[in-house]
């Protein structure tokens, strides 16, 4: 099977690779690209584990093709980081102890970030229901969402 | 792991004691970063991709599989079947001790259970390995399969959970409930339920002549060694396993399952580094699950409203092949007094994969069952609940007679009440509503888990520059090891956690038992404790013998451990610096090693349990029986907690399991093929954000001198129990109806259960 020449973006870096065409772009990041940060729970759009955004949109990088990212813009967990200095969604995660284990902890925190971009003061139920489809089996749910809430709180203030 | 970048000690950390300190988790930063390295992140030079081909039958024999096909696939490699397979050292099938459960390994062409393993294709990429093994297309001869707990005829086990007698009696319950003024008997069914840790089993395995090198998530690194060794027939100390992080095990993880073996022969087949992980729809069969229940209480009260006879029977399945009968009814031991108290078990055999421990294994199940009755009779002697609770509080072990080592369940209902504002409920059922029109009830549960113990070792070093180094290979699933160790690890040198290097888990270090049984941080933490001890006492012995230290001669009255130094115990101005009394010694380091266990003469004086009382308001919409848990208060009495921030967070965990156990979880069999209609995230329902309320979590403070040197009584599962059967009170408090199957459906709440 000849292989696919991809260009995108991923975290602000413009990345090329090679895919066949049935990998998925989960399986891509994962593989050819080398971001574990994303994880499979399911491989069926059930868990959230592996919560990308594209163009902003979120997504489950493992219902896409991998060929699908060509010439748009992907981020993951691995660009949520300035370097060294956190998010403050990740810095109120850590605090909040809104997570264990840890393994949904790249999805929930690309679905958070992903909703409070397109919507800066969400309600508590707003929260709850956009991160619906992220699982947690350990089970931090609660204190996920008033990890959002609190980060949203501050970011508002500090755009002020 | 020289890899593993931990966070150092947060600066709000009190000078002098690290444990009792709500640090935050120290791999939290590799974790929110995406960088902490599970097992399937693992990609080793010249890897290939294995995929397990599962029965699609439940009982019967494999007898075709086409391999030339699965062959021919361009990337495929191998096919590993049960006439083409690395040769094993051991039968799969033995059981050498009581801790090992038999396992498919494609010995023969049995199919023993529906996903099933019958065949490993190897390939050079994922997506050729899978279609590989869809190319097989197996044929079988299929038998019946025997499904739900009347399909098969029942017997009494010979033991149930890990060796507990299968019936238990305490004085005369048949008497006692013939002369009781009240009685009760009531049947309540539990579903069989799946572990679904969101990472699914995986293991990358690379063969290096005999010796192994393994990534794979467990919670009980020495037994996976020990049964790999055994096996393959190599030496336990050839086998490397790397578990720094579990993506959540809740019991799955704690044997060494199929399917990870598989990894193994696979790559021992091919002679080339591979990796298996599980799809999700194959976790459903070969690790683990907890079995379904159908448990009789029958409870009778005097007059007065105190409990005269508890006599609770659990039917419960094992696989055909293996026995892991869950120990439903021993809920019933601890919690409540009555002077007749009769526990029993019968079983069933089923075509499923041998169900095992799941978080809180007899409590959860047995729990929500009594917490059910409980209510039951409470309601019948015309009680509030929590009083009636109250009225029947054991002040000893019901069962035993043996005194509590500690037990602060009063303050833990009276606190949690005042937060829930129990005080205003009214007694009887579907009084409110709220401004909706929605339904709304309150109900409560008491939980309760043993303080178990297991064995563990640790090892302890002090440098000749001050600072430490402490070797457990203990396992973080999640609920925080390398954070809570780290600080008993601290304190058990005398040191601040930033001067103490801690290494866990992997197998070549020294071992931490299992994390399982809510006993880690006991076990482990003992072990670490002690072996701090151990070393401190070393380095005094050099102090007070040697004429030129300020302690020489302190023998007598000892020395104090304490940031870095030894402090002579009677006059403090007399002190010295680790690193000096080393340098002085000649000495780069000085190392010694440490036991954790259960101290077998308290054992048997004192009951050990942690308890707690649950409170939960539920809302129910009166036409379409949609029910939403709107607000639980969990209080615990846990002895003492290590760090209350990761501890709350196992206690939150637990309430959410609890939910989970009342209102959403099932695995719903197929009567006719004994296949799982349901194994997957989308409709094995477990909660998610939007189901889950504000829950709020009390600690209360308890002493435990007995438990162990530490106090710790360990919080893993004790959150799961009284937390299902609270739900389930307060939906009958909200509608007047008593749903005694599990979990609560829609249509229960609609039209009246027809008993
Ligand atoms: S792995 Fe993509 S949603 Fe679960
Ligand atoms: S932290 Fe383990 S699944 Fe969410």
């Amino acid at each position: 099977m000849a292989k696919l020449h991809v260009s995108t973006t991923i975290n602000g870096e413009p990345m090329e690779f090679l895919c066949e065409p049935n990998d998925t772009m989960l399986d891509a990041l994962r593989g050819p690209l080398g971001l574990t940060g994303s994880k499979e729970g399911c491989a069926s759009g059930d868990c959230g584990a592996c919560s990308i955004t594209v163009d902003d949109q979120l997504v489950c990088s493992c219902l896409m093709l991998a060929a699908e990212a060509d010439g748009h813009e992907l981020r993951t967990i691995e660009g949520m980081a300035q370097g060294e200095k956190l998010h403050p969604l990740q810095q109120k995660f850590l605090e909040q102890a809104a997570l264990q284990c840890g393994i949904c902890t790249s999805g929930m925190l690309v679905a958070s970030d992903a909703l409070l971009r397109r919507n800066p003061n969400p309600t508590e139920e707003e929260v709850r229901f956009w991160l619906a489809g992220n699982l947690c089996r350990c089970t931090g749910y609660d204190k996920i969402v008033r990890a959002v809430m609190e980060t949203a709180a501050e970011m508002r203030e500090a755009a002020q | 792991m020289s890899d593993i970048r931990l966070t150092e000690a947060s600066s709000h950390m009190r000078h002098g004691s690290n444990i009792g300190q709500p640090l935050t988790r120290r791999d939290g930063i590799l974790k929110v970063t995406g960088q902490a390295r599970y097992a399937a992140d693992n990609h080793v030079p010249g890897m290939l991709h294995a995929v397990l081909a599962v029965s699609s039958v439940a009982r019967g024999r494999v007898t075709f599989l086409d391999v030339e096909a699965a062959k021919r696939h361009p990337g495929v490699v191998d096919v590993m079947t049960p006439v083409h397979k690395p040769r094993l050292a051991e039968d799969p099938d033995a059981k050498t001790h009581p801790f090992m459960f038999r396992l498919e390994l494609l010995q023969d062409d049995t199919v023993r259970y529906a996903n099933q393993a019958i065949a490993v294709v190897i390939a050079e990429t994922l997506e050729s390995a899978t279609e590989g093994a869809a190319l097989l297309a197996p044929r079988y001869e299929t038998q019946p399969a025997r499904v739900g707990l009347d399909g098969d005829k029942s017997f009494a086990p010979p033991a149930v959970g890990v060796g507990n007698p299968a019936e238990v009696r305490h004085g005369d319950v048949n008497s006692a409930l013939t002369d009781a003024s009240m009685r009760i008997e009531a049947t309540y069914e539990t579903p069989a339920q799946y572990h679904n840790a969101m990472e699914p089993h995986a293991i990358v395995a690379a063969w290096d002549g005999d010796t192994l090198s393994i990534d794979t998530p467990s919670q009980g690194l020495a037994m996976a060694q020990a049964r790999i060794a055994g096996l393959f027939g190599i030496p336990p100390s050839n086998i490397h396993i790397r578990s720094p992080f579990l993506g959540g095990g809740f019991g799955s993880k704690g044997l060494i399952s199929g399917p990870q073996i598989l990894g193994i022969m696979a790559a021992r087949l091919v002679g080339k580094p591979v990796k298996l992980t599980l799809r999700r729809e194959q976790m459903y069969g070969p690790v683990g699950h907890r079995a379904p229940t159908r448990q009789t209480l029958r409870v009778g009260m005097d007059g007065d409203g105190r409990l005269t006879a508890i006599d609770h029977h659990a039917r419960t399945a094992s696989s055909s092949f293996d026995d892991f009968f869950e120990p439903a009814a021993d809920a019933s031991h601890t919690l409540y007094a009555s002077p007749a108290i009769a526990t029993s078990h019968e079983v069933v055999r089923l075509d499923t994969g041998t169900p095992l421990f799941m978080r809180a294994p007899g409590e959860a199940p047995g729990s929500i069952a009594l917490e059910s009755a409980i209510d039951e009779a409470a309601w019948m002697c015309g009680m509030d609940p929590l009083a009636f609770r109250l009225k029947n509080y054991a002040d000893v072990e019901p069962i035993t007679g043996k005194p509590f080592s500690s037990k602060a369940l009063r303050e833990c209902y009276a606190q949690g009440a005042e937060r829930f504002g129990w005080a205003r409920r009214p007694l009887k059922p579907r009084q409110l509503r709220d401004e909706a029109g929605f339904l709304v009830g309150w109900g409560v549960g008491t939980a309760t888990f043993p303080a178990l113990m297991f064995a563990a070792d640790a090892r302890a070093v002090i440098r000749a520059d001050g600072s430490g180094l402490v070797e457990s290979g203990a396992h973080d699933m999640g609920q925080g090891a390398w954070t809570a160790l780290a600080q008993i690890a601290a304190d058990g040198l005398g040191l601040d956690l930033a001067q103490v290097e801690f290494r866990a888990g992997t197998s070549d270090l020294p071992d931490a038992g299992i994390a399982g049984g809510s006993a880690h941080t006991a076990t482990a933490g003992m072990a670490i404790h002690n072996a701090g001890a151990a070393v401190t006492a070393k380095l005094a012995d050099l102090a007070m013998s040697d004429e030129r230290s300020p302690l020489f001669g302190a023998g007598n009255t000892g020395v104090i451990a304490r940031d870095g130094r030894l402090y002579r115990r009677d006059d403090e101005s007399w002190s010295e610096d680790y690193a000096d009394i080393l340098t002085r010694a000649g000495l780069a380091e000085i190392e010694a090693r440490g036991k954790g266990g259960m101290d077998p003469a308290a054992q048997s004086i004192y009951a050990m349990h942690a308890h707690g009382a649950v409170f939960a308001e539920v809302k129910v919409d009166p036409d379409l029986g949609q029910v939403r848990v709107s607000r639980m208060v969990g209080a615990f009495a846990a002895g003492r907690i290590i760090n209350p921030r990761l501890a709350r967070s196992q206690l939150f965990g637990g309430m959410i399991w609890g939910i989970s156990f009342a209102l959403h979880e099932e695995a719903v069999m197929d009567p006719r093929s004994g296949r799982l209609l349901n194994a997957n995230l989308a409709e094995y329902h477990v909660p998610v954000n939007a189901d889950v309320p504000s829950l709020d979590v009390l600690t209360v403070e308890e002493h435990d001198p007995y438990v162990n040197a530490l106090g710790i009584k360990g919080v893993g599962e004790i959150g799961v129990t009284g937390s299902a059967g609270a739900i389930a009170n307060a939906v009958w408090h909200a509608t007047g109806f008593r749903v005694r199957r599990f979990p609560i459906r829609i249509g229960d709440l609609v039209v009246p259960a027809s008993d």
